[in-house]
């Protein structure tokens, strides 16, 4: 249950995921999705119930938990002042680096040759990339991703759906909130729709 | 996760900091430019009497000091928080607290040692008698972290306050005033040649205590201004 401004947001929650699996929160503006995710990563307390990794409560496994999954919120996370390459070094320190080198991630994502371009000259969906790049340069098998498609263009929402769809076959567990359709083939997709 | 992997992740973070400083001149100076302002406007506001300037001395530098180092507190975590980094700091894969004092590490290095590079010039226009000199750039070695540490546990409290530097001065204020009476007191005491091992000892002691017990409220803290 969560309960946000004296109101009860949702209740009687229960989901469970396993490995290749996706879950997409639906619900509209202001029905709680961030809210659950910031539940699940361990941000906010929920205001009863619990989050379990593998049966044990996040709040118990902490470093632990945080070892095997990554949030990309609402806010980029990235540093204007420092070039693309500079945001993308220190993000990989704070997680468990994968071997992938930060020059093919870019490439990866579409940002090949913007390596030292601070982030203060990239449009808002450039950065939106930068933080999805995030998501290569570390290994985790659960992503929390709040809202990933704003600010990407087509293309760019087409190559991350490949992302995911990718990240899932090779064992990944995603949560996303989206307000565009999210179309996965060869994905088991759950939906859970918040109605506050 | 091994220890090389926690001292990549402070190494970067503290590298970050100081680039962003680096990057940011003007803002990182403005501590450094407060304190010289402060002290230099003692004399001309006490007028030409040596001896009470002399007297003063001491207490002037550490007060502008604390004053200093407090403007800039709000800064440690502030866009951090506004950017969304801070969020990544806390679900990074290493103990908060280390990532932490990572953090204030590169706020000493950018507001506390240039002040005590200072320091020496200031103390000499006010007069201060050169047998204090030693003394007082030892009590700013061992003083000013200790602000930046005992500043974070208050700025990781109101990081998520709109107007929360007028708490914060109140929080931090009353932490800061031991630190105050014995660094200005054993700098007093040296210029007029009377051993300060106790003070300085006691210095010592806060700091160690501020370096090991620091770091964890003010991990926790943060854990609930984001919440």
């Amino acid at each position: 249950m969560c309960i946000r401004d004296d109101r009860i947001l949702f209740e009687d929650l229960d989901f469970r995921l396993t490995s290749g699996q996706v879950l997409l929160l639906e619900g509209h503006n202001g029905s709680g999705k961030t809210s659950l995710l910031r539940i699940l990563c361990g941000i906010r307390m929920s205001d009863s119930g619990s989050v379990r990794w593998n049966g044990e409560p996040i709040e118990e496994l902490g470093a632990e938990y945080y070892r095997r999954m990554i949030y990309v919120g609402h806010l980029d996370g990235i540093k204007l002042d420092l070039t693309v390459l500079e945001n993308l070094e220190v993000a990989r320190s704070m997680g468990q680096a994968s071997d992938l080198p930060l020059s093919s991630a870019l490439a990866q994502v579409n940002l090949a040759g913007y390596e030292d371009v601070p982030g203060q000259s990239l449009s808002a969906g450039q950065r939106r990339r930068v933080a999805l790049a995030r998501l290569l340069i570390t290994v985790n098998r659960l992503w929390i991703l709040d809202e990933p498609f704003t600010a990407l263009d087509q293309s760019g929402i087409v190559l991350f759906e490949q992302l995911m769809t990718r990240h899932a076959q090779n064992g990944g567990m995603i949560v996303l909130t989206s307000h565009h359709s999210v179309s996965l083939e060869q994905v088991e997709t759950h939906r859970i729709r918040l109605s506050a | 996760m091994n220890d090389h992997s926690l001292s990549t992740a402070f190494y970067f973070l503290l590298k970050r900091d100081l680039t962003l400083s680096m990057r940011r001149r003007a803002e990182a100076i403005n501590p450094m430019l407060f304190f010289i302002v402060v002290i230099t406007l003692f004399p001309l506001g006490v007028g030409a009497r040596p001896q009470l300037l002399q007297a003063i001395a001491p207490g002037v530098i550490w007060v502008a000091a604390l004053l200093a180092t407090m403007l800039s507190l709000d800064s440690m975590f502030r866009s951090d928080f506004e950017d969304g980094s801070l969020e990544q700091l806390l679900l990074s894969a290493h103990p908060v607290s280390v990532l932490v004092l990572a953090k204030v590490c590169a706020h000493w290095l950018v507001t506390g040692v240039p002040l005590m590079l200072v320091a020496p010039l200031l103390a000499a226009l006010l007069g201060l008698p050169s047998q204090g000199m030693s003394t007082l750039l030892i009590t700013l070695l061992l003083g000013t972290p200790v602000l930046s540490l005992i500043g974070a546990i208050g700025v990781a409290l109101t990081v998520g306050l709109r107007r929360g530097s007028i708490i914060l001065s109140l929080l931090v204020l009353p932490l800061y005033v031991p630190i105050l009476i014995f660094a200005s007191n054993a700098v007093e005491l040296a210029s007029t040649g009377v051993p300060v091992t106790a003070q300085l000892s006691l210095l010592a002691a806060l700091l160690a205590l501020a370096l090991t017990l620091a770091p964890l409220p003010t991990a926790a803290a943060l854990r609930i201004s984001l919440s």
